[in-house]
């Protein structure tokens, strides 16, 4: 299940200026501890809604650092509006967290 | 999280909707990014490779991609990268890291309500080009690269 992202945004006019930061160790599974390879684990997938209507995606590889940080900006954003972001991983855990824009 | 809200957003979410959309034909499979994983890309060891896997190759170099990274990279285990692409119709932005064993970082899709930005930190292994492909409304895929020199690298540390 993972720690709770951390969600910011900022309006910008009608645009939501978001920032992510999750909890996750992205593993390459290249690295090694105590002689042993550490098995790969990270973050495969991640979706961002605005109201239930997904509006960013993104596919990426374990070579995104860990505890990943994700700026990007959504269209169409206002104060009161619920933006929800999702990940999923290579095990199949999953995250949803969600915030109120406009709301600090 | 309770179990009941996850299957609730599972549920209602777009993600039901996208496949519905894709079921009725909607939209062309090719959008919807999140069904399908590039596995031969995210494998391939060059760049070259990944961007024939993703169907990226031949790209036009446009100076319409802005990258913004640090020239010298202290620690390639965190590489911030600011991508803006100024090219009309950008549907989604693509990463790459040609010396990194696993050249493709991932592709990020603006083209469902978002501007043609991204934000993200990636491991560099070692001082490389960090290259970055825009697939276009036209159909057509733009490139640019910058180049970042990494003192520590980020991989196996």
């Amino acid at each position: 299940m993972g720690d709770p992202m951390r969600i910011r945004a900022r309006l910008v006019g009608d645009v939501a200026d978001v920032r992510v930061l999750m909890a996750h160790p992205m593993e390459t599974g290249q690295r090694k501890s105590g002689g042993k390879v550490v098995p790969a684990h990270f973050i495969r997938q991640i979706r961002a809604e605005l109201n239930g209507k997904v509006v960013w995606e993104a596919q990426i590889s374990q070579a995104v650092s860990r505890n990943p940080v994700f700026a990007f900006k959504v269209k169409g954003a206002k104060a009161g509006d619920k933006l929800s972001v999702t990940w999923e991983d290579n095990k199949g855990d999953k995250r949803t967290d969600s915030i109120t824009l406009g709301a600090s | 999280m309770n179990e009941l809200r996850r299957n609730f957003l599972k549920r209602t979410g777009g993600l039901s909707a996208l496949v519905a959309a894709v079921i009725t034909g909607a939209i062309k499979p090719a959008d919807a990014l999140a069904a399908a994983r590039n596995e031969a890309a995210f494998k391939a060891e060059s760049t070259a490779d990944a961007l024939k896997a993703l169907g990226m190759s031949g790209a036009t170099n446009s100076t319409a991609i802005a990258i913004r990274a640090p020239d010298i990279a202290e620690n390639g285990a965190v590489v911030p990268v600011d991508i803006t692409s100024n090219i009309p119709g950008t549907r989604s932005i693509s990463l790459f890291v040609d010396k990194n064993p696993f050249p493709y970082i991932g592709t990020f899709d603006v083209s469902k309500g978002s501007e043609p930005y991204v934000h993200v930190r990636i491991k560099m292994g070692k001082s490389s080009d960090v290259r970055v492909v825009v697939a276009a409304a036209d159909g057509k895929y733009y490139q640019a690269s910058k180049e970042v020199k990494v003192t520590i690298g980020g991989c196996g540390g």
